[in-house]
């Protein structure tokens, strides 16, 4: 097998006196699904946050394609190919889904109007709409408000805006929580287009048979510290279960 | 997702129609308001109202609350507030006249020429740029509220012209200065005063609606959160804004100066109330991530229209006022009726 995409060895993180991270380790690889499972505060988010670059491990070790690296913010971590669809979204409610989408990487007009700044909003409406067709993201229209979509299409945009730039590692935070039967549907199946990509993908989620369905592995965090890790055709409901609540223990450390 | 689904939605995005765009924008309906005022007053005065002579004057009595309420649109776009704008107007005539006339011989700059107005110029909009400064970093570092910030400079930066003018105005203002941008005109009668704002509003709605600054003057409004994510830098992007509003305030200042040929240390205490009036008339949210700079244009000429209407038809100034503040209370009305309207999901 390949390196990793990205490797978590040891990490610990602490908020003041709360451990969130005891010794996480994690891994993935390009092409790949990975759940990343584990029970409300098991530490999931503080994990993907610290391999995303949004926050530093307290100690640790983190690979990048096989390097020893550090991410020094999440600009430097997308810079080189990280996305995150984080749990809270954090989209500009006011503005359109094509501006969303290109927000922090606009596209400029060519020539001296460009340097000067000016953006060359056809363009970006154009790529967004194509992008959107792409991933099966359903919207009426690319110039409304993204706050007056329903809650369903903002994640979609949401996780369409991550999945678009990402081109080797996307984080998705619960992308599915707030979605009905289809939309939730969509995203998998945008999983798993990008997966074919060949981009390495976490998928961070609640639902156990939707991580069955849509991930090569899984891993389980329990406590801060990974417990268990699986092929998912091989794993049962039983084994996550198991594995999240404690009954069930793979590893050592 | 069916392959069905995705033809139905492959690339086909569509802009909603032109219509549409306008009946949901704030700015359309404020614009009939103004338009209606215009009918009406021209209907009842037709001799009076709908006159060259009288455009011309409300084009020069609104010339430089409009480079004030420019860069209040981007503060207000952004979430924030700026108070001090007529009290930095009045620093920076302050400090460009005392520039011009201490570059004067026997320290008048009645007679001075280009040499000494070019600096107080450049006087005029540092002045402008230090609150802008001030008021910036208080509030994108430092993390103080905008609406206590600006309060604060509102009163400082009045008490430092006062002080520099040791209490009283300075008139001293060079004739050329007054001849050229106070009272000259271009073009066959438009007023250079006019002209200058005019200049300043165009750039400022290229700048706003068409360029990354503008877009992250938006999206810092809209979500600070999602602009950090994003990569934008929000801290320094709100200092820029404040900067621009300061900057903008250092330029209203100057020509201000060359207008009414004194410093009016007291003439400027509500601009900032007329600046924010207008901008928020003109459908800018004061929730920040919405506004257009057609729309304050539109927000500056309301009231003076209803002002010189109700002149010209001689009822009493004072209804103007009322009349003004109606109009401010429905826009914002307006505006959080949308934006329940939306957020309802
Ligand atoms: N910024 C923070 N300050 C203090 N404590 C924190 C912070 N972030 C996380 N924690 C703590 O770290 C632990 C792990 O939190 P984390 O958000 O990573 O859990 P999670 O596995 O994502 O849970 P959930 O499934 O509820 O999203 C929790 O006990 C949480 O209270
Ligand atoms: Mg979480």
């Amino acid at each position: 097998m390949t390196a990793p995409a990205l490797e978590a060895v040891d990490l610990t993180k602490t908020y003041g006196s709360v451990e969130a991270l005891r010794g996480a380790s994690f891994s993935v690889h390009p092409g790949e699904v990975v759940a990343l499972i584990g029970d409300n505060g098991a530490g999931k988010s503080t994990l993907v946050k610290c391999m995303a670059g949004a926050e530093q491990p307290t100690s640790g070790t983190i690979r990048f394609e096989g390097a020893e690296t550090r991410f020094d913010s999440p600009t430097d971590a997308r810079r080189r190919g990280i996305e995150t669809v984080y749990q809270d979204l954090a989209v500009a409610p006011e503005l359109d889904p094509a501006a969303n989408l290109f927000l922090g990487r606009e596209i400029r007009r060519p020539g001296v109007l460009g340097a000067l700044g000016m953006l060359d909003k056809k363009a970006m409406r154009r790529r967004a709409a194509e992008e959107f067709g792409r991933l099966g993201v359903a919207l009426q229209s690319i110039d409304v408000p993204i706050g007056s979509l329903s809650g369903g299409q903002r994640q979609s945009v949401a996780v369409a805006r991550s999945v678009v730039w990402a081109s080797k590692v996307v984080f998705m935070d619960e992308p599915t929580a707030a979605l009905g039967v289809v939309q939730r549907e969509r995203v998998l199946d945008v999983i798993r287009r990008v997966r074919d990509e060949g981009v390495a993908v976490v998928l961070i989620s609640h639902n156990m048979p939707e991580v069955l369905s849509v991930s090569d592995r899984v891993e389980v965090l329990r406590l801060g510290r990974r417990v268990a890790r699986f092929t998912a055709k091989d794993a049962t409901l039983e084994d996550l279960v198991g594995a999240m609540t404690g009954a069930l223990h793979q590893e050592e450390a | 997702m069916t392959a069905a689904t995705s033809v139905e939605n492959g690339g086909q995005l569509k802009r909603r129609s032109l219509g549409a765009r306008l009946v949901t924008a704030n700015t359309f309906w404020i614009a009939l308001v103004l338009v209606a005022l215009i009918i009406v007053f021209s209907a009842l005065a037709p001799n009076a109202f709908p006159t060259v002579f009288n455009f011309q004057r409300l084009a020069i009595e609104t010339a430089v609350l409009l480079v004030l309420a420019v860069g209040m649109t981007f503060v207000i776009i952004t979430g924030g507030i700026d108070l001090s704008v007529g009290s930095v107007l009045i620093f920076a005539g302050m400090v460009s006249a005392k520039t011009m006339n201490a570059l004067s011989e026997n320290g008048s700059a009645i007679d001075a020429g280009w040499g000494v107005i070019i600096a107080g110029l450049v006087a005029a909009v540092l002045g402008g740029l230090v609150w802008g400064f001030v008021n910036g970093f208080l509030i994108a570092h430092a993390k103080v509220p905008p609406l206590i910030v600006t309060l604060g400079s509102f009163g400082a930066a009045l008490g430092a012209a006062s002080l520099l003018g040791d209490g009283s105005d300075i008139r001293t203002i060079p004739t050329t200065l007054k001849r050229a941008l106070g009272s000259g005109t271009s073009f066959g009668g438009i007023p250079n005063l006019v002209i200058t704002a005019a200049v300043i509003t165009l750039i400022a709605a290229w700048l706003l609606h068409t360029t990354r600054f503008g877009r992250y003057t938006f999206a810092v409004g809209s979500s600070q959160e999602a602009a950090r994510r994003a990569g934008i830098g929000v801290t320094a992007h709100l200092l820029k804004v404040y900067l621009l509003a300061g900057l903008l305030a250092g330029a209203a200042g100057f020509m201000s100066l060359a207008y009414y040929s004194t410093t009016g240390i007291a003439a400027h205490s509500t601009d900032n109330l007329n600046a924010i009036a207008a901008v928020v008339m003109g459908g800018t949210s004061l929730f920040g991530g919405v506004g257009t700079m057609l729309g304050t244009v539109i927000g500056v000429f309301i009231p003076a229209v209803l002002k010189k209407g109700f002149n010209i038809v001689h009822v009493q100034d004072y209804w103007q006022m009322i009349a003004v503040g109606a109009v401010l209370v429905a826009a914002v009305w307006f505006d959080q009726q949308r934006r329940r309207a939306r957020d309802r999901l």
